[in-house]
Order: structure tokens, then C-alpha cells, then sequence
């Protein structure tokens, strides 16, 4: 019994190494999360009642995103992979005997997951103690919270694949930060993280909804606060799984593409 | 003669930087038109909001884009001249700082000329696109005055930034783990400046008034310059400015004074 003490004891230890870190990561998810519903708050008091959404889903919405940011924020991609590609560390990677597509998809989910789960229980636990307007509510029934945990899995590996169609688009070009910046700037409006998707034009909505991008976090967090009804959520859940396999598909094309035309210099 | 010199060294720097990233000319490219994608989309979403109201606590639309224009110019100036104390943690880490000490020239000079990055003026052209449309929105009557105020509330905010990424390199100096706590009072400031602060409610104005004077740049002469206050006083708000930056610019020098290297 005392070594597996002794196991925990260690790997808390190194875990409070990033205890500054972490206090601080959560202080600025707070503060941002709560600047956000002050500014929907003055919103919602300006429009009178004719907000696409309402308060209480628009505030879960917010806390949610914040909670749940290593999930689906496309900026914070793996740099070490691009470095990868940069420098040419990747020669290791193409010796080891399994697909770079699977071990990278993997390594990106086990590393977005692992760091969602960290991150999100002292700000979930903040945001359900919040004072009242600015406090998040629990979600609307179980079966809707059973379909947010399924379409949330669906959005993150709709999010993965994209991060892998950049990570596969690197290996065209020599300057991997510049084609990062530009798809995910673009990503990150589109997939309503900047604002909800329902506060886009219907117009707008339209042609988004053709598009993988609004079936990224938009869709979980809207079911788990009850914007989204029933017809819809089994329309959306079929769409995430389209663009799941179409998405995928399209990786593994440019990585066969890629990995015909790898060239690495020097050693 | 030896601002001359210092002037003189800094354009030296910067041209060398710029040349340098100008070696990757597709790069350059993209990473301008990445950052202008992502302070655009900003804008857009302003718009998308303000199509289900007209005003937001007594702001228009112009007005709302007046202040996001501001903050985000100030914000793009601050980046471009004072991205050395950005990435300074990186510096100290390397050891870069100890060398820069053993230089006879200032520090200052050598902290922001080193990281001086061209391509940081993406969000500038998002920022001219919008301060010319809040102009047109907004019912500015323009005067010496006015002009003077629009004017002071960007370089002002440019202060602020420059002594916020000051600040936050002082840090470094006694602490070496990351000190990304600033971010909140640069980014969020960024992303939540966009409209005037009162809309936040009181106990922020408080706190941006008295603990960092974001108001002095922002709120203050905002009332001025839109006309809904008749007190000219507040178009010198932002000379407060300089008080802070030389503020944040001791702090600076008392962290160097006690730093002691960890680079090898």
C-alpha cells in the first residue's frame, strides 16, 4: 500500500509544480468568462427581450466555452508538431511502424482531453457558484445532458480533424505559423467563439450550416442549455457525424499526398 | 546628441527585424492577413449583435466602433514597439538578457529594438477601416479640440499598453514561472474595451478607473469626445497616461536592479 502512496504522492507533487499556473489560468478564465456576460448582460438589457437566445443559455454558453476552451480552441494546436515539420524531427516519426495520421489524431485528442478535464473543474465548480444572473444552470433533463456528452465528443473530433488538415497543409509549405493564424482566426469566428452562432443573420446562418464549422462546440453547449429542441439535435448529430467521416477522409487524402512529396534536408 | 544616436540605433534594429522576416515573404503575408482576419471578425460580430438593437446604454453602433477602433490600434502600436517585453520571459530564460547588460547601450533600447516585429500591423488596417466607419456613425462635432482627444485617447492607450507589457516583464524579474496574469489586463482589455466601460456596470468602472486607469484613455475622454458631457477638462485625460508609464517604467528599473540571471 505504501508505494502506491507513495506513486500518488509523486505525481501530485509534480502536478503542484504547475499550481501557479494553473491558479492563474483560472483566474483569467474567470474574469474573462464574467467581462462576457456583463457585456450580454448590457446587451440583453439594450435589445428588450429580442435576443436569439436567452439570458440564462447565452451565460451556460459562456461558462461552458470557457471551461471546456482546451477542447476546442483550433489556436493552441500542438507545436511541437509544427516544429516537427520545421525542423525535421519528423524523419523519427516516419521511422516508427504505425500511420502518422492515427498516431498524431491520438496524440492530439489524449492532449486536449487530458487538459480539458484538468481545467474544467474548478471553473465549472466557480461558474455554478457564481451570484445569480452570471450563474451557470445545470442542464435541462438527463437526456439532453447524455446528448451534450455524445455531440461533445462528436464537435472534438470534428475540431481534431480540422487541427490535422492544418497540420497536413504544413507539410506544403515552409512557413507553417502563417497558414495557422489565417485558418484558425477564421475558425474561431466561425464556429461561434466569438459569438454564438445565433446571433449571426439568418442569411449568414444559412450558408455556415453548410459548413463543418457550425457543428464545432456550437452544437453541445446549445443542447446542454436547452437552445436546441429535439428535431434539431438529431439533424445536427447526423450532420457531426457527416462531417466527422468527410473530414477525416480528407486528412488521411493530404497525408498521402504529403508523404509522397517529403522531402528532408540535412541530418 | 545621444537621443539622436538612440533614435538612430532603433531604426537600425527595426530595419534589420523587418528585413529578416522579410526573408519569408509568404509568410509575412499570411501572418498580416491572419492577424487582420481575426481583429476583422471582431468587427463583424459587432455588427451582428447591433442588427437586434440600436443602442447599448446610450452608445450607437458608431460610438461602440469608435472604442473598439481605439483600443485596437492602441493595442496593435503597443505590440509593434513594446513586443520585447512581451516575449521578455523568453529572453531571461535564455540567458539573451545577461549579453544585452553586457552591451554599452541602453537596455530599454536593446529590449524593444531586438523584438521589433513588422507583422503585427495586421490589425491596423481592421482598425483604420473601423475608425473611419464609427466617424461616419457617430455625431462627432470636430474641433481643435475633438481632434486632439481622439487623437490623445490612442497614443495614451498605446502607453498604457507599452507600461502593461512593462509591467509584466518586470515580473520576470522575480519570479521566473509564467506570469500570463498580465494577459488579462492586456488581452482582455483588448477583446472587452471594445465597448465604452461603463456598459460593464460600476464596480468595473471602479477598478479601471483606480487600479489600472484604462477610464483615463477610454471612458473619460470618450464622454468628451461624443459630446455627451460638456466638461473640456476630460480631453487631458489621457496625458495621465505618462504618469503611469513612468510608473510601471521604475517598477522596471527596481526589477532590474535585483535581477539575478538563470541563463547559462
Amino acid at each position: 500500500m505504501k508505494k502506491y502512496y507513495r506513486f500518488f504522492q509523486l505525481r501530485f507533487a509534480t502536478g503542484m509544480q504547475y499550481r501557479m499556473a494553473s491558479v492563474t489560468a483560472l483566474t483569467t478564465q474567470l474574469i474573462w468568462g464574467l467581462m462576457e456576460c456583463l457585456a450580454y448582460k448590457a446587451i440583453a438589457e439594450a435589445s428588450g427581450g429580442t435576443m436569439p437566445m436567452n439570458y440564462s443559455s447565452i451565460v451556460t454558453y459562456i461558462w461552458l466555452k470557457e471551461a471546456l476552451l482546451a477542447l476546442f480552441n483550433t489556436w493552441a494546436a500542438d507545436n511541437e508538431l509544427f516544429s516537427m515539420i520545421t525542423n525535421g524531427d519528423i524523419a523519427y516519426e516516419l521511422c516508427r511502424p504505425v500511420s502518422i495520421y492515427s498516431m498524431w489524431f491520438s496524440r492530439t485528442i489524449g492532449a486536449r482531453i487530458a487538459e480539458a478535464l484538468m481545467r474544467c473543474i474548478p471553473v465549472l465548480l466557480c461558474a455554478f457558484l457564481m451570484p445569480k444572473p452570471y450563474r451557470m444552470t445545470p442542464p435541462v433533463n438527463h437526456v439532453s445532458f447524455l446528448l451534450f456528452l455524445l455531440t461533445l465528443f462528436l464537435a472534438l473530433g470534428i475540431t481534431v480533424t480540422f487541427c490535422m488538415i492544418v497540420y497536413m497543409l504544413c507539410f506544403f509549405t515552409i512557413s507553417p505559423q502563417g497558414w495557422r493564424m489565417v485558418l484558425t482566426g477564421a475558425v474561431d469566428f466561425l464556429s461561434g467563439n466569438i459569438i454564438p452562432l445565433p446571433f449571426f443573420p439568418k442569411k449568414y446562418l444559412f450558408l455556415l450550416e453548410l459548413s463543418p464549422f457550425a457543428y464545432m462546440q456550437n452544437v453541445p453547449f446549445r443542447i446542454y442549455s436547452g437552445d436546441l429542441v429535439s428535431g434539431e439535435i438529431y439533424h445536427c448529430i447526423f450532420k457531426q457525424i457527416f462531417w466527422l467521416v468527410t473530414m477525416t477522409f480528407l486528412g488521411i487524402v493530404l497525408w498521402k499526398q504529403a508523404e509522397k512529396r517529403v522531402i528532408l534536408q540535412g541530418g | 546628441m545621444k537621443i539622436k544616436e538612440t533614435i538612430k540605433l532603433y531604426v537600425k534594429y527595426a530595419s534589420v527585424c523587418t528585413q529578416s522576416v522579410m526573408q519569408y515573404k509568404l509568410s509575412f503575408l499570411l501572418m498580416i492577413i491572419g492577424r487582420f482576419i481575426m481583429a476583422f471578425s471582431e468587427l463583424i460580430a459587432i455588427q451582428f449583435l447591433f442588427s437586434g438593437f440600436s443602442q447599448i446604454k446610450d452608445y450607437t453602433y458608431g460610438d461602440v466602433l469608435l472604442c473598439f477602433s481605439i483600443i485596437q490600434m492602441s493595442f496593435t502600436f503597443a505590440e509593434l514597439f513594446g513586443n520585447g517585453f512581451k516575449a521578455f520571459s523568453g529572453t531571461v530564460k535564455k540567458g539573451e538578457f545577461d549579453r544585452m547588460m553586457l552591451r554599452p547601450c541602453s537596455l530599454l533600447l536593446q529590449v524593444m529594438g531586438t523584438r521589433f516585429e513588422i507583422g503585427r500591423t495586421g490589425p491596423l488596417l481592421t482598425a483604420l477601416i473601423t475608425l473611419a466607419l464609427g466617424i461616419r456613425h457617430s455625431q462627432i462635432t470636430w474641433s481643435i479640440l475633438t481632434v486632439w482627444t481622439l487623437a490623445a485617447m490612442i497614443i495614451g492607450g498605446t502607453f498604457l499598453f507599452i507600461g502593461l507589457f512593462m509591467l509584466g516583464a518586470s515580473f520576470c524579474f522575480f519570479s521566473i514561472e509564467d506570469t500570463s496574469l498580465i494577459n488579462v489586463l492586456t488581452y482582455g482589455a483588448k477583446t472587452h474595451g471594445k465597448y465604452p466601460i461603463d456598459i460593464y456596470g460600476k464596480g468595473i468602472l471602479r477598478f479601471c478607473t483606480y487600479v489600472i486607469p484604462y477610464t483615463l484613455i477610454q471612458y473619460y475622454p470618450l464622454q468628451f469626445l461624443l459630446g455627451k458631457t460638456r466638461s473640456w477638462y476630460l480631453a487631458f485625460c489621457p496625458l495621465g497616461m505618462i504618469v503611469f508609464l513612468l510608473v510601471c517604467y521604475f517598477i522596471w528599473q527596481f526589477g532590474v536592479k535585483h535581477y539575478q540571471s538563470c541563463g547559462s
